[in-house]
């Protein structure tokens, strides 16, 4: 997992943000134990009490759950996670479409520049 | 109980007061920054801390007693230099510190130092700047203590160097003990902290935790820094 911080948000939402991202992408595959809170820390570099925040949040959450012994799991309801990763991908499209309209473009403008560069996408792949 | 406790402590060298009715505390399982200018008074707090000074008003307690010899006990210091006998093989420096300290971990040393390819027999002045550094936090971070008091310590090395000793102050974590860092190297520490204390000129000019200046602020701790203490 790469872990990559801005500096104008809290650290534990971007925890939040990224374990997501780990849990939608595979790399915390479902129903598989997360690593210690000490270790998940350790390779984020922050403050462990902060890992801790950001966990349990997402436990309330229920992406990820506690077993009392044996330590945090990642959900095994797949519903929930395509929920996740439909909230991400819904966030990446604000922060995408409030660039677009700052910079003047109109809605049909926005459409046609991404069938575009999909078309362009294909072109590459039926010329490799 | 707080692990450290400053109520009205006062320090003055002639007539320049370098604490100035300073009041704090920090909980056990907290990682605190201790962030000031050059001269704000962050060694002076620390070696009041640790007991190398004394207070010339106010009180100051590490777990509810005053500095002094049981307090060396739960006390680990890094001292701003490094302080460790260049004489010394690794081995050797192990032994000191396991014949000085009963709350040493002597495994968790070695593993440390193993880790960083540091052969037992290899003395410490054959060591570059760096891996001294390193072998002295090693040796701070190894103790079981209750209270460790970082003076600067990613002050002077590489940032490879810094990554390790912040990674190795996370991996130390201990709930039941608070960790005291000191520097001017913010936006470096800023994401190890719990919390912060801005000192200036001898006072205390904020304590709030890091996430809650980013919250309320909508900027980092290093960007605050900036501004409170813009020249």
């Amino acid at each position: 997992m790469q872990w990559q911080f801005s500096n104008d948000a809290p650290i534990y939402t971007q925890l939040i943000q990224q374990v997501k991202v780990g849990i939608v992408t595979g790399a915390f595959p479902p129903g598989e134990r997360l690593p210690s809170v000490r270790d998940m820390a350790t390779e984020a570099g922050v403050n462990p009490n902060t890992m801790q925040r950001a966990l349990a949040e997402l436990e309330r959450d229920g992406l990820v759950y506690s077993q009392r012994t044996t330590g945090r799991f990642v959900t095994e309801d797949n519903t929930m996670i395509n929920q996740a990763k439909r909230s991400l991908a819904q966030r990446h499209v604000k922060t995408f479409l409030e660039a677009m309209l700052r910079l003047g473009f109109q809605r049909e403008e926005i459409i046609d520049l991404i069938t575009q560069e999909f078309g362009k996408e294909d072109g590459t792949h039926a010329g490799a | 109980m707080p692990v450290l406790e400053c109520r009205g402590l006062t320090k003055r060298f002639g007539r320049t007061a370098a604490l100035d009715e300073v009041s704090l505390a920090i909980e056990p399982g907290r990682i605190v920054g201790l962030l000031g200018p050059n001269g704000s008074g962050k060694t002076t707090l620390i070696k009041l801390a640790n007991g190398l000074l004394t207070p010339d008003g106010g009180y100051i307690a590490v777990c509810g007693a005053a500095p002094g010899r049981e307090s060396h006990g739960l006390v680990s210091y890094l001292p701003e230099r490094t302080a460790i006998p260049t004489w010394m093989t690794a081995r050797q420096l192990l032994d000191f510190y396991g014949d000085f300290y009963q709350d040493f971990r002597r495994d968790a040393a070695e593993e440390m130092l193993d880790h960083l390819n540091i052969r037992p027999a290899q003395a410490i002045k054959q060591m570059s700047k760096g891996t001294r550094e390193k072998v002295q936090l090693i040796m701070v971070m190894s103790r079981a203590a209750k209270l460790y008091l970082l003076d600067e310590p990613i002050g002077g090395v590489d940032p490879a160097t810094r990554d390790y000793i912040l990674s190795t102050i996370i991996g130390n974590y201990n709930p039941e003990a608070a960790v005291v860092i000191s520097t001017h190297l913010i936006a470096d520490v800023e994401k190890v902290l719990d919390e912060v204390i801005f000192i200036s000129q001898g006072r205390v000019a904020l304590q709030s935790t890091v996430d809650d200046i980013r919250e309320e602020k909508g900027m980092s701790v290093d960007a605050l820094f900036r501004e409170v203490f813009k020249c």
